[in-house]
């Protein structure tokens, strides 16, 4: 479970984010909409404090996953990143085999254990319903994947490390119709086992996958609840002029 | 018409300009090749000076030279590019940066002859290493220290920030990232600056006057802290001050060859390294 | 074991931190260490080291400069009144007119008696001036005065317009003759340098065609790669007979010929710089001054130069940095005579090519050692000078970013 408290979120003097208070359940997929610059894909990187990279950003408010302030004195950010997975807007595989990719992983947090990785590799490439395509070929280079097989490598390989909440940033946006609706697929599958937040500009997929729906516009978070309820019901005329396409 | 008798006078001027420059490589190219391809041999490279030097070959100048390519690069090699590494990995683009930056430009454009007085004062006399290996080593490492510094950095910033990104959410600490990721992705751009540092170390002579070269030394050395002799230096020597120049000048055409030999081979090593991986590891 | 790891991590990242500053620190001691050697020359006495100049009580003169020592044993100062004495008449005394004075009986088996004999000397000729090693100076003789040899001096070095670092008794540190010199041979090799390196760059950037940039690109390239032993060789073989013939000299290696190799060395540098800075101009701007009605060269010499010109000057300071620093390429071919340069067609000598001739024969820590690290020190400052201002320069530079 999720749940930020009164979030304010600055890039140096820009206001990102508004006092955003906000709870997901677990094994629920919250999708997060709303125009370019809305704060949305800010709001998602706060859960697994990809933020700390960018220079002169600052956090007020409480993020807290499970039960636990993220933003904690305690936090090892590395391990925080484990248990939240994240997969990115494009395909972003590592100059590596196929197998390597997802058990990158693995490795980095010191497993060394091999039949247990390859286990892993196994279980996570399954799970991104990405095996059968890959299980001949899990030396070659993941380069010599279609994008929609890269951007289910790169899920895989953000499950193979067993976290509990998987962030997707618009992860199907740079992919065809046929991968778009295969990587849908997989995140209703996902569903029962992760906590997914998910990003996206096309709100057809908002409605068709998730459960819970948020609307951002200018750093706030306008409206939020069950998806069905803001698509056919909008409480705020803003979420009804965006949903419909009347937004500026 | 003024314009256009104009334009094609001034065209025309560059066009010449153009190959002027060609003309003047392949001049001293053909030159040296010309006179120098004939005294190339087995012998002539695997052999001694003889006869105060107007005969024999130039062995042991060879030998020197690569010990001092590996002695170099063992110390610019790893300082250079954990200096990239810094600068572009952790120190973000704030002033610190900027001024390491102007401090590697400034020290490229130091001449290499105050290399030479530092390494001199400092290797040779005050670390007391004396006319060595080491020496000429440290010397000629710090020299190419800002080449090896500029294309390492070229080399980690061609790596997609994506990888980065990736890697860091997989909960990969930043030196996990470096160390797994970035460097292996980054590595022939890397080697192919390595490449051009070696190229440009085996040319080089004023740093190696007063640090390492040995004027005349038949035996080679068994240790760093020996003198060798060296290509470029050997060079200097028989074209200037041999017993007998005229008698050295075919040893000096066949030194001069070898020389650029090494140098050129390595220059087109490093440009077709760059074109056969510049392709690569692009993402979309 | 975490905990382990992130110590090391920690390790390294500080390893790396330091290492960061690696070019910085070098630089500062190269500082460190060209001036600490460089700075002794001041505190040398102006005679050689090891050696007194000795004259007869009489005189009241008390001490002298570097130059003023020369010019006495040069017989170009006569009489003591020039230098601050009395109207007299100068006798010059060198420490080996003792032998041809004296048998080797009259001065003892070990030269015991060589002190007694050099007062009797000196006491007895009036206007003496004597160079004597200061072991066999003699001890207690009235009528003898120890002369105080100045130190020398930043304005006796910087000054100086002789270059005599072997002379006795007392060596001349002038670099005035090396810095013009220097900047003889730089500045034409520029002169020379400058109209080929622009034509070139503005054809690479503006006229060729594919292909030939593809010649062109690497042909440059492997031009900065020549080592410059090689330029030198190729200038001492080709150049230097060339230029004594066309020009019938009685030698051919000058000025001339040092300028000219340098010029092909320093043509990579322009022209690379120049072409980045030509490149760089917005693709606007050259359509709108085309639109206009302006010819191709028109746009370029009326829109594309001014334009880069800035990133151009950086090229022609770097060029001049590049050639003022180069040793052996100009060791080689331009005669090494340091005196004060008045054509081209003599011989010159340049500071780097100073220090690569002499360090290997001056004693370490002797004022001539020093005197070339003080070279070396010029030399730091004016590439650092150069080096700034070019950086200035390509700063200033318009819309760089993009």
């Amino acid at each position: 479970m999720i749940e930020t408290k009164n979030i304010d979120f600055y890039y140096g003097d820009f206001h990102a984010l508004k006092n955003i208070s906000m709870k997901m359940e677990a094994n629920t997929v919250t999708a997060l909409i709303g125009p370019s610059g809305c704060g949305k894909s800010t709001f998602l990187r706060l859960f697994n404090r990809m933020n700390d990279l960018i220079p002169g950003a600052k956090l007020t408010g409480e993020c807290l996953i499970d039960g636990q302030d993220i933003y904690g004195k305690s936090v090892q950010v590395d391990e925080l990143r484990k248990k939240v997975g994240m997969v990115f807007q494009k395909p972003n595989p590592f100059p590596k085999s196929i197998f390597e990719n997802v058990a990158y992983g693995l490795r980095v947090n010191g497993v060394k254990d091999r039949n247990f990785i390859k286990q892993r590799v196994e279980e996570s490439l399954v799970g991104a319903a990405l095996w059968d395509e890959v299980k001949d070929k899990l030396k070659k280079s993941a380069f010599e994947l279609s994008g929609g097989q890269q951007q289910r490598l790169c899920i895989a390989r953000a499950l193979a490390i067993s976290p509990s909440v998987l962030l997707m940033d618009e992860p199907a946006s740079a992919l065809d119709p046929i991968s778009t609706s295969k990587v849908e697929e997989l995140i209703h599958e996902l569903k029962r086992d992760y906590t997914i937040v998910i990003v996206t500009h096309n709100m057809q997929q908002a409605a068709r996958i998730s459960d819970k729906t948020g609307f951002f516009m200018l750093g706030e978070l306008v409206e939020y609840s069950d998806t069905k309820k803001m698509f056919l019901n909008p409480e705020k005329q803003q979420t009804q002029n965006y949903i419909t396409g009347r937004f500026g | 018409m003024g314009k256009k008798t104009n334009q094609s006078i001034a065209f025309w001027t560059f066009r010449i300009l153009g190959l002027l420059v060609v003309a003047i490589l392949f001049w001293i190219l053909g030159f040296i090749v010309w006179h120098g391809v004939g005294v190339i041999s087995w012998d002539f490279l695997t052999t001694a000076p003889t006869d105060g030097m107007t005969g024999g070959g130039i062995f042991p100048a060879i030998v020197g030279t690569f010990c001092l390519i590996i002695g170099s690069m063992v110390i610019a090699f790893p300082v250079g590019v954990m200096s990239a590494i810094y600068t572009t990995e952790y120190a973000g683009n704030g002033k610190i940066v900027r001024f390491i930056r102007v401090m590697t430009n400034n020290m490229s454009s130091i001449p290499s002859i105050i290399f030479g007085l530092f390494g001199m004062s400092l290797f040779v006399n005050t670390l007391g290493f004396g006319d060595s290996i080491i020496a000429g080593s440290f010397t000629l490492g710090l020299l190419v220290l800002p080449l090896v510094i500029r294309t390492t950095e070229e080399a980690l910033k061609a790596v997609p920030d994506s990888y980065r990104t990736g890697s860091l959410a997989l909960g990969a600490t930043k030196l996990q990232t470096i160390t797994r990721v970035v460097l292996p992705t980054a590595f022939p751009n890397i080697t192919t600056g390595l490449i051009l540092s070696i190229g440009r170390v085996s040319g080089e002579t004023a740093p190696i006057l007063f640090t390492v070269a040995a004027y005349f030394l038949p035996k080679l050395p068994a240790s760093i802290y020996d003198q060798v002799m060296a290509l470029p230096y050997h060079l200097y020597v028989i074209a200037t001050s041999g017993t007998d120049l005229e008698a050295t000048r075919p040893i000096a055409y066949g030194t001069a060859l070898v020389l650029i030999a090494i140098v050129l081979v390595m220059n087109l090593l490093a440009s077709m390294m760059r074109r056969y991986f510049g392709g690569k590891n692009k993402v979309n | 074991m975490k905990r382990l790891k992130r110590i090391i991590e920690k390790l390294i990242e500080g390893i790396l931190t330091v290492s960061g500053a690696v070019t910085t620190i070098v630089i500062l001691l190269i500082v460190v260490f060209l001036f600490r050697e460089g700075a002794g020359l001041f505190r040398s006495p102006a005679v050689e080291k090891g050696y007194v100049l000795c004259v007869d009580a009489g005189n009241t003169v008390t001490h002298l400069g570097p130059k003023q020592i020369k010019e006495i044993f040069d017989w170009e100062i006569e009489n003591w009144k020039d230098v601050g004495g009395r109207d007299q008449q100068i006798v010059v005394f060198r420490f080996e007119e003792i032998f041809s004075r004296y048998s080797d009986e009259e001065l003892g088996a070990d030269y015991e008696l060589l002190p007694e004999k050099l007062g009797e000397v000196i006491s007895s000729t009036p206007g003496i001036i004597a160079f004597i090693p200061k072991q066999y100076m003699p001890e207690n003789v009235p009528g003898i005065k120890v002369l105080r040899s100045d130190d020398i001096t930043l304005s006796d070095f910087l000054g100086g317009r002789e270059w005599i670092p072997t002379a006795t008794p007392a060596p001349q540190f002038g670099v005035l003759p090396l810095i013009m010199g220097t900047l003889w041979v730089s500045l034409f090799a520029i002169i020379i340098a400058l109209p080929l390196g622009l034509g070139v760059a503005i054809y690479l950037s503006e006229l060729a065609g594919e292909r030939m940039r593809k010649i062109l690109k690497p042909t440059i390239e492997l031009l900065a790669g020549i080592p410059s032993v090689v330029y030198g060789f190729f200038g001492l073989v080709v150049l230097v007979p060339l230029i004594q013939k066309v020009f019938g000299l009685p030698v051919g290696e000058t000025a001339l010929a040092g300028s000219v190799i340098l010029a092909i060395m320093a043509l990579p540098t322009i022209i690379t710089v120049a072409e980045d800075a030509m490149r760089n101009t917005p693709r606007a701007m050259r359509e709108a001054s085309l639109a206009l009605g302006a010819s191709n060269w028109q746009t370029i010499y009326k829109v594309i130069v001014p334009y880069a010109a800035s990133g151009i000057s950086a090229a022609v300071v770097l060029g001049i940095g590049r050639a003022i620093g180069e040793t052996m390429a100009v060791l080689m071919v331009t005669g090494n005579a340091a005196v004060m340069p008045h054509s081209l067609f003599e011989p010159v000598r340049t500071i780097p090519a100073t220090i690569a001739a002499e360090l290997g024969e001056a004693p370490a820590g002797g004022a001539h050692y020093q005197a070339l690290f003080l070279l070396g020190c010029i030399l730091f400052v004016i590439t650092m000078i150069i080096s700034v201002t070019a950086e200035a320069i390509s700063k200033r530079q318009p819309n760089r970013g993009l």
